[in-house]
């Protein structure tokens, strides 16, 4: 059963589940981060407040960090036996015809971990209490980082492979799940597309505009 | 045609292969690409030289021992073909043809571009097969299966193990491989009584004998000389879920 358990197939199930769910809270932290584009800060640290201490948002919580840290490991340990698996590459290269993005998933996803450490270091670890500052308005944070150029050049730049990152995952879940269908995988496709531009894009937005335009 | 083969020497497993350049004049564009190699042998053993070493068998496109990676591509560059199909009119004058042999750590290299497969062979042992008595065949219309269901089978069925998935692949997996043989079984009645224990054991197989996982780029689908599809990857993956 341990190797059932731990098969490669197995592993790549654990990861698209815990990348399926990550992919549905992205949204939600979109939508809350609208609300800094509004001059009173009220909103934003009402909505802060409230994912920070509403029971079943805890729980939430628990389960998005765990989601994390399977994806990142399992990730890891795949692309560590993937490696291992060709020690010696093709001098000619591979020019076979492939899903571009797909190619360099562990390196936007490291990009992606990259971010999330600063942006733990940023808000995460002050709601917790590791990091000095004040849990109770990260409106004013948010609109302070976000008047540092070299910030937002980080921010964009890993919202760009971020896209990158989504785009390919999206799909690549599902074919990993086993469905794959006649008529519902280019539909999948097609939403894959639409979220890796229209999520990063979002929070572009949001950046970009506190940036230059507040 | 005049031009310029870079091609993986290597004596045996132990030994330290390296790239050796040999120029080919004349070659005429009918030629297939494995008759170019059978002159450039001729002529090296005329010049008592070590002919390269390179598997081949049927030249029918049907056995699937011929596999080489020919300019960044497993089989050459054009798609759904294997190497004995390949004829040098795909390729330029004055053109530099690389070749190399699979690269995987579960097909070692045996000599030049001759690697050892039986990785494919340990797999299929380990469960590609269905447990009946021989003897006579049975009546074909004794047990009926949708017509859909015995062409899907029948598409997963025409893998030739030739390994050109586990060579495109960035991650040299064999779940295209793993994955056709899986389907060619699980989509008929005959396969289902043992579908649980087939993929068990199939791709507890297939992970020890070192091969990556799937990253699903396409790249097998893409190379594959039988145009084995993705689907039957999925479908693989649905029948390890269902024997847990």
């Amino acid at each position: 059963m341990s190797k059932i358990l731990f098969a490669s197939i197995s592993k790549k199930f654990v990861m698209a589940l815990a990348g399926l769910f990550l992919l549905t809270f992205l949204p939600v932290h979109l939508i809350i981060n609208f609300m800094l584009l509004r001059s009173d800060p009220v909103p934003f640290n009402s909505a802060a407040h409230f994912m920070a201490t509403f029971p079943l948002i805890k729980i939430f919580e628990v389960v998005l960090i765990a989601a994390i840290l399977i994806h990142i490991t399992y990730g890891i340990i795949l692309q560590v036996a993937n490696w291992l698996a060709r020690p010696t590459g093709y001098v000619s290269g591979n020019k076979s015809d492939t899903s571009f993005f797909s190619k360099f998933m562990i390196w936007t996803g490291a990009s992606v971990l990259t971010f999330l450490v600063l942006h733990f270091f940023n808000f995460y670890f002050v709601k917790l209490g590791f990091v000095q500052g004040d849990p109770e308005d990260f409106y004013t944070l948010a609109h302070k980082l976000f008047k540092i150029p070299a910030y937002n050049y980080i921010y964009l730049a890993c919202f760009i492979l971020l896209g990158f990152h989504l785009y390919h995952a999206f799909s690549s879940a599902f074919q990993t799940l086993g469905l794959n269908h006649r008529i519902w995988t280019p539909v999948v496709k097609k939403a894959a597309l639409i979220y890796a531009i229209a999520i990063p894009a979002g929070f572009a937005y949001i950046s970009v505009t506190l940036w230059l335009f507040r | 045609m005049n031009l310029t083969l870079k091609i993986w020497r290597q004596k045996n497993a132990e030994a330290k292969g390296s790239f050796e350049t040999y120029q080919m004049n004349n070659v005429s564009p009918e030629m297939a690409f494995l008759e170019m190699l059978d002159a450039l042998n001729k002529r090296l053993v005329e010049e008592d030289r070590e002919p390269v070493a390179f598997d081949h068998d049927c030249r029918e496109g049907i056995c699937g021992s011929c596999g080489m990676y020919i300019n960044g591509h497993p089989h050459g560059p054009i798609p759904a073909i294997t190497t004995c199909h390949l004829s040098m009119r795909y390729f330029k004058d004055g053109e530099t043809i690389w070749i190399e042999p699979w690269r995987a750590k579960p097909f070692p290299v045996i000599k030049d571009l001759i690697v050892d497969r039986s990785a494919f062979d340990k797999i299929q042992v380990a469960g590609g097969f269905i447990s009946v008595n021989t003897g006579s065949a049975p009546e074909a219309n004794a047990i009926r299966i949708p017509k859909k269901d015995s062409d899907s089978a029948f598409d997963a069925a025409v893998c030739i193990g030739c390994g050109a998935c586990v060579a495109a692949c960035k991650n040299a997996s064999a779940m295209l491989f793993v994955s056709a043989k899986i389907s060619q079984f699980a989509l008929q009645p005959q396969g289902r009584a043992e579908a649980r224990d087939r993929v068990r054991a199939m791709v507890t197989e297939m992970d020890k004998l070192g091969f990556g996982s799937c990253s699903n780029t396409g790249a097998c689908e893409a190379e594959c000389p039988k145009q084995i599809k993705l689907t039957n990857i999925a479908r693989l993956n649905r029948e390890f879920y269902k024997a847990f």
